[in-house]
């Protein structure tokens, strides 16, 4: 048995009380249905309350913002798995990292949208929902970012952190704020906050902006000038690794040796001694690493740390050692007694270079699967992810992809988006749009029509057929058998057809006249679908001809459905019956051998009810026997006549 | 403030947005801002079609059969029901959706999928007439052709004419086309000329009927590759068509009756479409021969152009007025192009 990673979240069920009663259930595609129960060993279980609870761990697919997410996700997604496969891998790159910053810029729309919203509404529960909803979108997007300069960009060393600086500095973003505030105060340089603002432009590797606010405080200073020019030139020469520059890395690292010399020797000889804000400065730029956490409130994480510290002590840091320093980072920086929280041993993880460690905490961490579904994808794509398989065959960008499509094919809209995400997994896609399509409720004819679009595009004729089959039995129900028809034939289910087809006839012997004309005459070349189907088209175009009075039209044809056998044989009395018009008419419509041949299939008719039917009424006995005694009369003067008509010899 | 009406079918809200200015014409770019949302209300069931009334008042039909007419309080930007009819359209025992509606204010005529034609008046409560068993399929839209008459599609591919000064139920024309009973889902009539009709079906052939003769449709053109959900003539400008379909794309059908090429269009990719005329126009009245009616293919010329990006889901609705296009698509987005060269 699996050990289990974290201890499994309960959540009460109202009106539950777990001493008397047991707790029955049954799973649903992306959520459990309880009731209440009294469960016994052996005889029926007794009922209890009459409510059944949904139980439902995905909020987020109904929340109106995030369903933007989604939606732009699945363009960025369709959009990802098109990119051609020939292409050399050094090309693909550059438009991975796109495509990476674009979900990136998906979620901070919503996170912006989300932000607004919570100012602004009203009602403090739903304030504290969407201020939620923001902090998860804010570490979901801190975590997508480490990933991108990490693994799919994967900046070598010098690179490497010039790009972790531009993380930083984007999720550390009251710098600004706080800096505009001292700015536009009327001294600047008295402002509290004003060496905050110096101190964090410096751990953030912000060099030209911290002169320029250091330049007010030299002004207001004029005495301790000289010292002021020093750090700024200090500040100035401060080597950035410039990776579109000729200069190796080895040439950067020399450079940089040289110029952290110099500031030491600021140091020791105790230039900025007078200045204690300066000197800590100072301090910073050498990399002192207790001087650094004495600014613990200004750097506020341990990966802010991290970034400063690979700054002034370590610029040329490889990707490999990377997780050393993240670790040593975290322990001086949080307080050893305090457990990591989720975010930060994803990011740990992540800085261990341990794909599949971020991926499990961040599957744990967030209740859908949307985040860990797509940077999986994204990563396999970059071929990051080796071929991990898992026990039941599929691998696990796969397994992700069908668990966050199958959540969304639960909603009454998403659907379709999820959809797209079965088709692009290869192994078992198919198989879970076969079992979910089929269980999209089907209100309108329109929502039908597009979901038996989805099938017929990817030949899925079993599905179609059932849909057609449920469309069709629901217009039957409601008696409309037109509808029902058109169903069958979109299905080409011919059983169905025919069944539709004996309710027509039926309502055309209860009533005498047919219902839906504009359906059955305009058939077409669907009347092949099934042989009732085909005698019905029939059987109204003898009516239709004998109307427009072609009787010997109309004779052949009659004729011909029974001879054909496309007439069924419960059908045969009416038929001969309908006959007897045509053979009353005083001109001879039918020719002798049409005759005989109707008598025929008078004699076949009666043959077989030569045993009489001892559950029939008398009545019914009577008229059956009047109306063949009726038929066979009007056959034989037809005969007579017709037989008198072909020998007369026109003279 | 220009007011567009959107149809929302899978969000169970009708909304009303407003998107900006109409006069400033300064930037090229064609999506200037987004759509501001202004008022919106809870709607009963999937709105299938809306159409305005008048300047207040907006009429919708419902996935629940009910219609339902909305105004629009100016002043305090707001949505309130105005007058519902519950259960429009209904079979004996379920509900049925009512799929499409149509004013010529204060008449409404609606449609459903269960084969009936409404006749309301605003402001009235009751019906005003219904014709039963108007088709034995479901009627999926309709239009006015004359003030008394109009036009149904249905998913046999049949074109029923209706007129209402005529009592019982039967239709005056039934028009079809032979062979393939492709469900039609779309119909619109010319704005000047009445016997002009474009309609859009299943397997997305745009067909221009020509009403005063014969049962077949005068041409027949390949146009999406499934189905087309709508099809608009422009009010003003009837030489263009627009129609949008489950495959993702909205084409804009330009016709000009002169020979000379018409001015390149801007943005989106021409495509060359296949005309197949079914008859040559009716002899006489020659002068009177309009672009779509053009039955020899070198005499007129027929444009089309994608109006969006590829790789969309299905465009459920699209309408036109002035240089402003507005559609719908099943990613719950809504596009809005303010430069439509017309």
């Amino acid at each position: 048995m699996e050990e289990v990673d974290v201890e499994p979240t309960t959540t009460p069920i109202p009106g539950f009380d777990s001493n008397q009663k047991h707790l029955g259930f049954v799973w649903g595609p992306g959520d459990i249905l309880v009731y209440e129960t009294i469960y016994k060993a052996s005889g029926g279980s007794a009922g209890g309350c009459p409510f059944v609870h949904e139980v439902r761990k995905d909020e987020d697919i109904y929340s109106p913002i995030l369903r933007k997410l989604f939606n732009e996700s699945h363009h960025i997604f369709v959009g990802l798995q098109r990119i051609r496969e020939d292409l050399p891998s050094k090309n693909k790159k550059p438009q991975f990292v796109s495509i990476s910053k674009n979900y990136r810029s998906v979620i901070r729309a919503c996170m912006e949208e989300l932000q607004q919203v919570a100012v602004s509404t009203q009602d403090a529960a739903l304030a504290t929902q969407y201020g939620n909803q923001v902090s998860i979108l804010l570490a979901v997007e801190l975590i997508w970012n480490l990933c991108e300069v990490l693994f799919i960009d994967a900046a070598p060393a010098g690179s490497l952190v010039l790009h972790l600086l531009d993380w930083v500095r984007l999720h550390k973003a009251d710098v600004d704020e706080k800096a505009r505030e001292v700015l536009a105060s009327e001294s600047p340089a008295e402002h509290q906050a004003y060496w905050d603002v110096v101190i964090s432009y410096v751990l953030q590797g912000r060099m030209d902006e911290a002169r320029q606010v250091l330049v007010k405080q030299a002004t207001l200073q004029p005495a301790a000038r000289a010292m002021f020019k020093l750090l700024d030139n200090l500040l100035m020469k401060m080597p950035i690794f410039n990776p579109g520059e000729t200069q190796t890395l080895t040439e950067f690292d020399v450079k940089w040796r040289h110029w952290r010399e110099e500031v030491d020797r600021c140091l020791q000889d105790q230039s900025f001694a007078s200045n204690p804000h300066l000197e800590d400065i100072c301090k910073i730029l050498v990399g002192d690493e207790d001087v650094l956490l004495e600014h613990k409130e200004l750097l506020s994480t341990w990966y802010h740390f991290l970034v400063t510290r690979l700054l002034f002590s370590h610029p040329t840091v490889k990707p490999t050692e990377l997780h050393y320093y993240a670790q040593s980072s975290m322990h001086m920086f949080l307080d050893t007694r305090s457990v990591p929280e989720p975010l930060d041993s994803i990011l740990l993880a992540a800085f261990e270079f341990d794909i599949h460690q971020v991926i499990k905490d961040c599957s744990i961490a967030l209740n859908n699967w949307w985040f860990v579904g797509h940077l999986t994808d994204l990563l396999d794509h970059c071929k990051l992810l080796q071929s991990h398989n898992l026990h039941f065959g599929s691998n696990l960008r796969e397994f992700l992809l069908l668990e966050y499509a199958s959540g969304l094919f639960t909603h009454h809209s998403l659907w379709q988006l999820a959809v797209d995400y079965f088709d692009h997994c290869p192994e078992f896609g198919r198989v879970y749009l076969e079992l979910q399509i089929e269980r999209v409720p089907l209100d309108t004819e329109r929502k039908a029509l597009k979901v038996i679009r989805i099938c017929e595009q990817r030949q899925m004729t079993e599905q179609v057929r059932s849909i057609c089959k449920i469309m069709a039995k629901k217009a039957l129900r409601n008696n409309r058998l037109g509808s029902a028809l058109s169903w069958s034939i979109r299905a080409k289910d011919a059983a169905f057809a025919t069944l539709i087809s004996e309710r027509f006839l039926q309502d055309y012997c209860a009533k005498g006249t047919f219902s839906d004309l504009d359906l059955i005459d305009n058939l077409g070349p669907a009347m092949l679908l099934s042989d009732r189907l085909t005698f019905l088209g029939k059987y109204r175009e003898f009516h239709r001809l004998y109307g427009e009075k072609r009787f010997s039209d109309a004779a052949k044809l009659l004729l011909s459905l029974m001879t054909a056998k496309i007439a069924p044989r419960s059908f045969w009395m009416t038929l001969l019956t309908d006959a007897l018009p045509l053979l009353e008419q005083k001109e001879v419509i039918f020719s002798a051998d049409q005759t005989h041949e109707l008598m025929f299939c008078l004699e076949e008719l009666t043959s077989e009810k030569s045993v009489p039917n001892p559950d029939r009424p008398m009545q019914d006995e009577d008229i059956e026997t009047t109306k063949i005694e009726l038929l066979r009369l009007a056959l034989a003067r037809n005969l007579a006549m017709a037989i008198v008509k072909e020998g007369t010899v026109e003279v | 403030m220009v007011v567009k009406r959107t149809a929302l079918s899978k969000d169970n809200r009708i909304s009303i947005w407003s998107i900006g200015e109409n006069g400033v014409s300064s930037m090229d770019d064609e999506f200037e801002g987004d759509p501001q949302l202004v008022c919106e209300y809870k709607h009963n069931g999937d709105v299938l079609d809306l159409q305005f009334l008048d300047q207040d008042r907006i009429v919708t039909a419902s996935s629940t059969g009910a219609v339902t007419i909305f105004r629009h309080h100016h002043n305090s930007q707001t949505l309130s029901v105005s007058q519902l009819w519950e259960r429009a359209h209904h079979y004996p025992c379920d509900n049925a959706p009512c799929t499409g509606v149509v004013c010529n204010s204060p008449e409404i005529v609606t449609v459903g999928e269960d084969g009936r034609i409404m006749l309301f008046r605003a402001d009235q409560e009751g019906v005003l007439r219904t014709i039963e068993k108007a088709d034995s399929s479901a009627i999926h839209a309709v239009t006015f052709l004359r003030t008394t008459e109009i036009l149904t599609v249905n998913s046999i591919g049949q074109l029923k004419l209706w007129d209402f000064r005529q009592p019982g139920n039967e239709p005056s024309q039934i028009l079809s086309l032979s062979g393939d009973r492709v469900p039609l889902h779309c119909v619109d009539r010319h704005p000047n000329q009445q016997h002009i009709v474009a309609t859009g079906g299943q397997d997305g052939m745009l067909c221009i009927w020509d009403m005063r003769q014969g049962n077949m449709p005068f041409s027949l053109m390949e146009a999406h590759t499934s189905e087309m959900w709508e099809v608009h003539f422009h009010p003003s400008n009837p030489d263009h068509l627009f129609s949008c379909s489950e495959d993702g794309s909205l084409l804009h059908w330009e016709s000009s009756s002169n020979s000379d090429t018409p001015s390149f269009l801007q943005g989106g990719r021409n495509t060359s479409i296949i005309s197949r005329s079914a008859i040559a126009p009716a002899g006489g009245n020659q002068s009177l021969i309009n672009a779509w009616l053009t039955g020899d293919s070198s005499k007129g010329h027929l444009e089309t152009t994608h109006m969006l990006p590829s790789q969309m889901l299905s465009v459920n609705s699209l309408d036109v007025l002035g240089q402003c296009l507005v559609c719908g698509t099943d990613g719950e987005a809504i596009y809005v192009n303010r430069h439509v060269p017309i």
